[in-house]
Order: structure tokens, then C-alpha cells, then sequence
């Protein structure tokens, strides 16, 4: 009886799809628009509808309706949303996610509807591992790699000793344990903070000048890494122990942030200044339609989740049913990436560049992020190994 | 040794910030009989007023002085126009009718200043670092928090317990009717206790706001931390109030700081560190399910009949 009935409804899905795919492409944007971090979900939507300007709102011939769900930083929500968009809605393709434990929690719907879900900026672990999906694409990276990034600068700099800091979920573990993967000095202390309603990092960095540490590394993705920034200078650490961040400032932050943040280095996989031709347009044309706002390695991620996308529909032309020659096509990475180098590894995270960010004033007399060097050549995650896929 | 003067203050600093908070709660809630789930709105707005008069005035004092006086108006603004309804009604009313201005709160700060928060820089004189005992440095702008902090409290004190406001405060809290019957103007009275928590709120929010950021939302989890205070400490005493302000702030810092440590005697290390985080934030909760059983009054409950 209950064979019949899913066969039942898998006849109905399959007679429904064509019918779907004919008339448009429909993508889930599931990511963070109310809340303190919502600028982060603001900024991917805006570089997402920037992409989609791009490409003359159309791929594959066929127009693009975009449906936007606010995840509010809670893996509970997520996970709702993304079985509305698959269940309800339909999508042909899910983007987005900022969270690496919202991704996690609404891994399992997408995959097992076979929905492909492209992250946008999370990276935990697992995914790149024992949780890669044929399903699952990144545009980001993993997480353990940009604090890897740092690690290896950090011995560059000839640093002996650090003391860790970063918040109590997924993607904090994963950043301390990437710097630690790469840092050839002593790691002399690890503390880990509430997340995300703990916003006085007091007792923590009272610690961390106790340990006589030689440096603080420390995770804060959007408005706590302002917090931390002043909370560290205010303590007086600042001229004592130099900071080394992965996710810290960004140009969201900086504004708030502004002068605490000043020689305070940080690795990215993207940087507004990156010279090539595809990400100079972005940069122009998102300042030019967003005025007073300035991008994101976030929407730069989000900016190259609709190229990915819009690559695989055209291989199909625009039909969403092949869902594995759209694989096979993605696997390629057949489109420009803001970041310049970009190709995929087996588990479908990307193998990138490295970059070395500080702050400068710019022309205008802003603040800004400025690439100074390359920190490591086409990184690939330590993970990919553990995934099955081949 | 050092580390653990530090965390002491770390800890002390939180809580009379919370008091500052907790404070106005007890206030409201003990003698209007009014839950008011808008006092973080207010935490809120007292912060954004200073960033805001802070960048206009171009001075911290004077731009904190002037948000405070926004706040205290705001507070008798809106006893006036909204929460004055709200007295003698159910309980279930006041928390659907502030949660309701706090959604308000919330969107028109949206509107006004924008979804991206605000910062507020300290002037120079608040940032360096002082030394309070050989070895020991601490910023400047903590200690400042502490010693305004006390000093509240000490006025708070001596209103309540040596003026007539304080006499009249101190019989609404343990008879509210009969105060009325003896021709006190009661109207009068709760829109001033009313002003004197919002004005409370607004310091509170104020002075955390360059530690913090100013945003939306902020005074959210705070308030939740508040009303855990005037429960253990009592509804409507202030002297609860403190005590458990200083308890909670000091459980909490001194959990963080201290329980990692200790777990990774009896744990393996990536477990303590995973496990610490949430075990200190979950102390104080502790604490307040150990003062319901034990004095589900609170530890100095106001008298009242």
C-alpha cells in the first residue's frame, strides 16, 4: 500500500517536471535577511540579482524566478525552508546559506529529493568529506582553508605562539582546527564562546594576555567581529599582542570596525581588487546599482553560485530533468569566477587561490580591503580524501 | 593570581551593567504590576540615541547626556500613550501588547537608522588601559562602567530609601491600592517610575554600546538575562536586584573563564572546550531553578500583601 502511494507521487512528480522546466528556471535563495546579520543575506541577494542582471535575467533561453527564504540564523528554520522550496516550490536548484550549521541541518531534504544545492559561502567539514553529495556544489570554500591560509602566513611571519579564539559552532571549530592544521608554532591556548548571544569576549581576552601568547587568532563572522575588534583595542592588547583573523572584517564590518581594524591581516579567497575583467565589472556595476554599498566576498560567492547555475542550464538548454549531464557540466566549472582560478575537486569544493588582505584608505578616503600577496596556490581542502566520490 | 583579579572585574562590570537593566525591570514590574518585555527596546534606543547624538554633538559626554534625557522622554512618552491602557489588565495582555512594541521598536529603527547598526567610538581619554594594582591592566572604559554603575546604584539607593518618591515607590510596591486611597496620584507616579526605567534602560544600553555594536535586536538577549535577575533577586526589590545582578554577572564570567580549565581535568580536551561554552551559559539558569525551589519569592522579596 505504501509502495503504490510513492509510486504514486513519483509518477506525479515526473509528469509535473517537464512541465516545470518548460516554462522557467526556479532557484531557492535560502539565506539570512532579518536580524543583526542580515546585511550578510542583503549582500548575497543583491549580488545574486546583480548576476541575474547580468545574464539578462534569463538562462537557457528560459526566464528566472528566484524565490528568497530567511533562514534567521536558526538550522530549525533553514531546514523548514528548504523542505518548502523543495516540497511546495519545486525549485530546480537551491543557492545560498551562509550558516554552516543551517547548511548541515537542511543538507539531508535537498539531497534526498535530488535537488542540487549550491552553497554560497558555508563550508563545513562534513560536506567537503563524508557528506559530499553528487547533489552538493560549493562556490566558497571549506572552512578549515582560509584559517589554513593564515597559518601558513603565520610561519611566514615567523610567529611562535597563539592563542585561539572563535564561537561555539560548526564552522568556529572548523576554523580553529584549519588553523592548527597548518601552524608549526605552539598553540597555547583554545577557547570557545557562545554563539551567537555571547557578544562580551571580556574573560576570553583577559586569558588570552594572560598566556603570554605571542598572538590571538580569532573567527567573528558579521557584527561580532566588530565586537571583538573593539573589545580588543579598548583592552589595550592591541599594541601587546598582534591579531590574525579568517572571516573577521569584511567591507560590511569595516565601516563599524574603522580605525580598530587597521593592520589587522586576514586571508580571503576574494578581494574586492582582484584584477580581472569579470570582477572589476562586478565591483563597478554592484556600486553603481547599490549606491553607498560596497561587496562582499559573501555576494561575490553568491555572484558566482548564479554563474555555476546558469552554466549548467545552458549545457541542457534549460532543460532541468538532465540532472546528470547538469553534473557534469558544473564539475567543469565552465564559467568566470570573481576570483580568477577556479576548478573543482572530487567532492565539489573548489581548488583556489589564497589571498593575503589588509586595510588601507582608498582614493575616496574610505577604508578598504587591498590583496597584498598570495598566500598559497590552488589550496584544496584537507577533507577529500574522506569523500566517496571519485 | 592576576588573571583571576581581572576576571573578578570582568565579572563585576557585567553585573552592574545588568543591574542598571534589571533595575528599571523590578521597578515596573513590582510596582506597576506591569510586564514590560519593551524594556531591551528601550536598552536599544538608548543606545542608538548616543550614537547618534554622540556624532552630531561631537562630544561623548555631551551626546550621552542628551541620549539619556531621549530615553527618559521616550520612557514617559510611551507610558503615556501606550502601556497607561495596560494597568489592571492581565498579564497575558502586557506581553502581547510589548512584544508588540518591541516588533515596533525593531522596524522603526530599521527605518530611521537603517538595517547595518551603528558604532560608537570612545574618545581617547576612555581607551588606553589603566593600571589598578601592579601587573594588572584594565580598560579604562570597563572601569568607568563600574564606577558610573555604582554610582547609580548609590542614588537609586538613597531615592528609594530616603526621599519621599523613594517612601511613596516603596509603598507602591507593597500596596498599591491603598497608596491610591490615600490620595496619592498614582498616574503621576507610575509615569515617573516608568521614565526613571526607561532612562535606567537607556544607560544601560548606552554605556554597552561601544563594546558592543549598536543593532537591532540587541536588547533581546540582554532582557532575557534581566528578568532571570528580579527573579532570583525578587520582583520589585532593587536590593535583589543588585545582589543577583552582581551573582549572575559573576557566574557567568567566572564560568566562562574558569570551567573550560576545570573540565579538561576530567575530559578530554576538544570535549571540554565543546562542552564548557554551553555548560556557563546554562549556570545561571541553574541558579535560578535552585532560588525557585528553594525561595520561590526570590532572595529579597519586596513586602507586599
Amino acid at each position: 500500500m505504501k509502495s503504490a502511494f510513492w509510486l504514486a507521487g513519483a509518477a506525479v512528480l515526473a509528469l509535473a517536471n517537464p512541465a516545470v522546466a518548460a516554462d522557467s528556471i526556479k532557484i531557492g535563495f535560502v539565506s539570512t535577511f532579518s536580524g543583526p546579520t542580515a546585511v550578510i543575506g542583503n549582500d548575497m541577494r543583491n549580488s545574486f540579482e546583480l548576476a541575474l542582471d547580468h545574464l539578462g535575467r534569463k538562462m537557457g533561453g528560459l526566464p528566472v524566478e528566484v524565490i528568497y527564504e530567511d533562514d534567521q540564523q536558526k538550522p530549525d528554520v533553514g531546514k523548514q525552508k528548504v523542505e518548502k522550496l523543495v516540497q511546495s516550490d519545486k525549485v530546480d536548484f537551491i543557492a545560498g546559506f551562509i550558516w554552516s550549521n543551517v547548511l548541515l541541518a537542511s543538507l539531508k531534504t535537498a539531497v534526498d529529493s535530488k535537488t542540487f544545492l549550491i552553497s554560497a559561502n558555508a563550508g563545513p567539514s562534513q560536506l567537503a568529506g563524508d557528506l559530499c553529495s553528487p547533489y552538493v556544489f560549493s562556490t566558497s570554500w571549506q572552512n578549515d582553508q582560509t584559517p589554513a591560509a593564515m597559518g601558513l602566513y603565520m610561519n611566514q611571519k615567523g610567529v611562535k605562539s597563539v592563542f585561539l579564539i572563535g564561537p561555539n559552532y560548526a564552522a568556529g571549530k572548523d576554523m580553529l582546527a584549519g588553523v592548527k592544521s597548518t601552524f608549526k608554532g605552539e598553540v597555547v591556548g583554545e577557547e570557545y564562546t557562545v554563539w551567537p548571544s555571547q557578544l562580551d569576549f571580556s574573560a576570553e581576552l583577559s586569558k588570552a594576555k594572560a598566556s603570554k601568547a605571542e598572538s590571538i587568532f580569532v573567527f567573528y563572522p558579521g557584527a561580532a567581529g566588530v565586537q571583538f575588534l573593539n573589545q580588543y583595542a579598548q583592552a589595550g592588547i592591541k599594541q601587546q599582542i598582534p591579531l590574525y583573523t579568517a572571516f573577521t572584517i569584511d567591507e560590511l564590518s569595516l565601516p563599524l570596525q574603522k580605525d580598530n581594524a587597521i593592520g589587522v591581516p586576514g586571508a580571503q579567497e576574494w578581494v574586492n581588487d582582484l584584477p580581472n575583467e569579470e570582477n572589476k565589472r562586478y565591483v563597478a556595476d554592484y556600486r553603481k546599482k547599490y549606491t553607498g554599498l560596497r561587496p562582499t566576498y559573501y555576494g561575490a560567492q553568491a555572484y558566482d553560485a548564479a554563474q555555476l547555475i546558469n552554466s549548467a542550464v545552458v549545457a541542457v538548454k534549460g532543460d532541468t530533468s538532465k540532472k546528470d549531464e547538469m553534473k557534469a557540466e558544473m564539475e567543469k566549472a565552465n564559467f568566470k569566477s570573481l576570483r580568477g582560478p577556479f576548478k573543482y575537486g572530487n567532492n565539489h569544493l573548489p581548488i583556489q587561490n589564497f589571498y593575503l588582505q589588509d586595510v588601507v584608505k582608498d582614493a575616496d578616503g574610505a577604508l578598504a580591503l587591498k590583496t597584498v600577496a598570495t598566500i598559497v596556490k590552488d589550496d584544496q581542502d584537507r577533507f577529500h580524501d574522506k569523500c566517496p566520490m571519485k | 593570581m592576576l588573571l583571576v583579579v581581572e576576571q573578578f572585574l570582568n565579572g563585576l562590570q557585567l553585573g552592574l551593567l545588568l543591574f542598571l537593566l534589571a533595575a528599571g525591570l523590578t521597578l515596573v514590574f513590582g510596582i506597576m504590576d506591569l510586564v514590560n518585555l519593551a524594556h531591551g527596546s528601550l536598552y536599544m534606543m538608548g543606545a542608538y540615541f548616543a550614537a547618534t547624538f554622540v556624532a552630531w554633538t561631537g562630544s561623548f559626554l555631551g551626546g550621552i547626556a542628551l541620549a539619556l534625557g531621549a530615553t527618559l522622554l521616550l520612557g514617559i512618552v510611551l507610558e503615556f500613550v501606550a502601556l497607561r491602557h495596560l494597568y489592571g489588565r492581565d498579564h497575558l495582555d502586557h506581553v502581547l501588547a510589548t512584544f508588540g512594541l518591541i516588533l515596533f521598536f525593531n522596524d522603526a529603527v530599521r527605518l530611521i537608522w537603517g538595517p547595518a547598526g551603528l558604532a560608537l567610538p570612545l574618545p581617547p581619554w576612555l581607551t588606553v588601559p589603566i593600571q589598578i594594582v601592579p601587573g594588572v591592566f584594565y580598560p579604562a572604559y570597563r572601569l568607568a562602567i563600574i564606577v558610573v554603575a555604582l554610582a547609580v546604584a548609590l542614588m537609586l539607593y538613597l531615592v528609594v530609601m530616603r526621599t519621599r518618591l523613594g517612601m511613596l515607590i516603596r509603598a507602591g510596591a507593597s500596596n498599591r491600592e491603598m497608596i491610591g486611597a490615600l490620595g496619592i496620584n498614582i498616574k503621576l507616579l507610575y509615569t515617573l517610575v516608568f521614565g526613571l526605567g526607561a532612562a535606567l534602560a537607556g544607560l544601560a544600553g548606552l554605556m554597552q554600546a561601544p563594546i558592543l555594536t549598536v543593532q537591532i535586536g540587541m536588547g533581546e538577549n540582554i532582557l532575557i538575562l534581566a528578568f532571570v535577575i528580579i527573579v532570583i533577586g525578587g520582583i520589585g526589590s532593587i536590593r535583589g536586584a543588585f545582589v543577583a545582578s552582581i551573582l549572575v554577572g559573576m557566574i557567568d564570567t567566572l564560568g566562562r573563564a574558569f570551567l573550560p580549565d576545570l573540565l579538561r581535568k576530567i575530559l578530554s580536551s576538544a570535549a571540554a572546550s565543546t562542552a564548557a561554552p554551553a555548560l556557563s551559559s546554562m549556570l545561571i539558569y541553574l541558579l535560578m531553578a535552585i532560588v525557585l525551589v528553594v525561595r520561590p519569592e526570590g532572595l529579597f522579596p519586596a513586602n507586599r500583601r
